[in-house]
């Protein structure tokens, strides 16, 4: 499977950030989740996961994050360092479901985490972390529980954690699933904006055809029974779209949200072993 | 970036409604004087049909009594909250550190865990004789009796809460590349807290019935020791007034464990858990 070269692929890109190749899981129960996927992840890209619910997307990012191994193929990390537990050195930040926040410690702690289990002090890291937390609008809330903040800033706390060690690589499964639209737009604006200002590489795994649509500068449309790549889509970068109150209402992504539609209506209703290059 | 209006924080921590101080006094003023008319229709009751102080003493004298017979009381009084603490202590550490040995293998658990079932089950009172036979100072088993009871609680619920670990937090200490000792202490500890407070608080109170209950097997064995034995001995002489006067004590003592568990509880919690909390809609 080769994307058509996107438009604004930065240098470098050649080489990928992280290599599926062949990768299949298939749970103790015996149900095959993800079947023979291969896909490269480049420096620069907004890769979305896009598929109905048992399509394995989750499962392939699990996969990648190394939470999990895959029953065949490999994972490779051609860019980076291997560290002594066998995955990229702090290469990875992981955005789950739900915030996923410790409500035992207060916001800035929690966006500390990954620092303190890297054996970094509180004053060295004291400034990153406000850095992180100011990324997504928090650096007042440092001291709040996680209980005192609505549901989109304990989702920017959770954010701002996986930030927190400049991963390479942003993994963000469903992050915003759980909030209303409102909020949902928005921080898919700051996640649009952290990505343009950081050069950072994403993979998001949603359910949603606008937002994949929004965000995305490829989409990767997934099938179920079992989980596959249906077909690989380079888009437009979104680049500076956050930027653009009217790009949510012209015309362009109401196309663009057509396109990918009918790639996934494609994909659920395509037949076992009729994955698109 | 600037967290717009509809971002604010859900909860707000001040709550000086003028409501709140009316409802704290009430929830004094009320149970007072409940108490108060109980002892007062108690009181009434005795003294309106002559009621003889060995069937039925007037709380008055139960007053007079323990004044009275604080010198013997008191001493008993030390004794059994030694007991009590002790063993509490006791099951507080040994039931965690078991716990903690429990989550840590599936094996020990296996191996273990029908033991400190096997103990919970049996009946204190049963094994409390043999207790006494085996061990040769009556305190010291009757506070491994007390020890025995308040574990059990305390180990299963830490049990639970070491396991009910949220799985994604456990996702992320794994990506991070945390240590086991870490996740233990940075993670499973903190998020047992709260079944270790219930533990604290069931074990608090049982380790005090316990006490009882063993100073009760122990008998005459347990010759001029705590309240229990006083308990007994009041029984016996018919000195009803000086029973009911233990018997208070005793009362006492363990609605002192139980508001001083729940005190370390809230203290712990208050910051963080749905339990400390009070709810506003």
């Amino acid at each position: 499977m080769s994307a058509p070269a996107a438009t604004s692929l930065p240098p470098g890109a050649a080489r990928p950030v992280v290599s599926l190749r062949g990768v299949s899981k298939r749970f103790s129960n015996g149900t095959l989740a993800l079947s023979s996927m291969s896909m490269d992840i480049r420096r620069g890209e907004f890769v979305s996961l896009l598929g109905p619910s048992g399509c394995g997307k989750s499962t392939a990012l699990r996969i990648v994050a190394g939470l999990g191994q895959p029953s065949e193929g490999t994972v490779d990390w051609p860019a980076s360092r291997i560290g002594r537990n066998g995955r990229p050195d702090a290469d990875i930040g992981f955005v789950f479901q739900e915030p996923t926040l410790m409500p035992w410690k207060p916001v800035f702690d929690n966006a500390f985490l990954p620092l303190r289990l890297k054996g970094v002090s509180k004053a060295q890291a004291r400034d990153t972390v406000m850095a992180a937390l100011e990324t997504v609008g928090l650096e007042d809330f440092a001291r709040a529980y996680p209980r005192e903040l609505s549901g989109g800033m304990r989702m920017r706390v959770s954010i701002a954690r996986a930030l927190v060690t400049e991963p390479k690589l942003l993994l963000m499964d469903e992050p915003f699933g759980a909030l209303d639209e409102i909020t949902r737009q928005k921080l898919n604006d700051d996640v649009l904006r952290l990505w343009h200002e950081k050069g950072l590489t994403v993979v998001f795994v949603t359910h949603s055809v606008f937002e994949a649509a929004y965000l995305s500068s490829r989409i990767a449309v997934m099938g179920a029974r079992p989980g596959r790549v249906v077909s690989d889509m380079a888009l437009a970068s979104p680049a500076g779209r956050e930027r653009d109150a009217g790009f949510r209402s012209s015309d362009a992504y109401g196309e663009l949200c057509r396109h990918v539609s009918q790639a996934l209506a494609g994909a659920m209703y395509a037949p076992r072993g009729a994955e698109a290059a | 970036m600037v967290a717009l209006a509809d971002d604010a924080p859900a909860a707000n921590r001040s709550e000086s409604a003028p409501g709140a101080n009316r409802d704290r006094l009430m929830r004094i003023a009320v149970p007072a004087a409940m108490l108060a008319l109980t002892l007062l229709a108690w009181e009434a009751y005795v003294r309106l049909n002559g009621v003889p102080p060995y069937i039925l003493p007037a709380p008055s004298l139960v007053a007079a009594t323990l004044v009275k017979d604080w010198a013997t009381l008191w001493p008993a009084l030390l004794v059994t909250l030694q007991i009590t603490f002790s063993a509490l202590i006791l099951a507080l550490v040994g039931g965690s550190a078991l716990a903690i040995l429990l989550v840590q293998s599936r094996w020990v658990e296996l191996a273990l865990y029908p033991y400190a079932v096997i103990l919970q089950v049996t009946p204190i009172v049963a094994i409390a004789p043999l207790i006494l036979v085996y061990v040769p100072s009556t305190q010291g088993a009757i506070m491994i009796c007390a020890f025995l009871v308040a574990f059990f609680p305390i180990l299963s619920n830490m049990v639970q809460g070491l396991k009910s670990v949220d799985h994604n937090l456990l996702n992320l200490y794994d990506l991070y590349g945390a240590s086991r000792w870490q996740q233990l202490r940075m993670l499973k500890l903190p998020a047992a807290l709260p079944y270790f407070m219930a533990g604290l608080k069931i074990g608090g109170g049982l380790s005090l019935i316990a006490a009882v209950v063993a100073e009760f097997a122990a008998g005459s064995a347990g010759a001029g020791s705590g309240l229990a034995f006083r308990l007994l001995e009041s029984q016996y002489r018919m000195n009803i007034p000086r029973l009911f006067a233990a018997l208070v004590l005793l009362s006492a003592t363990g609605v002192a464990i139980f508001a001083f568990t729940s005190l370390v509880s809230w203290l712990s919690l208050r910051r963080w858990h749905e339990s400390a909390l009070s709810r506003e809609n």
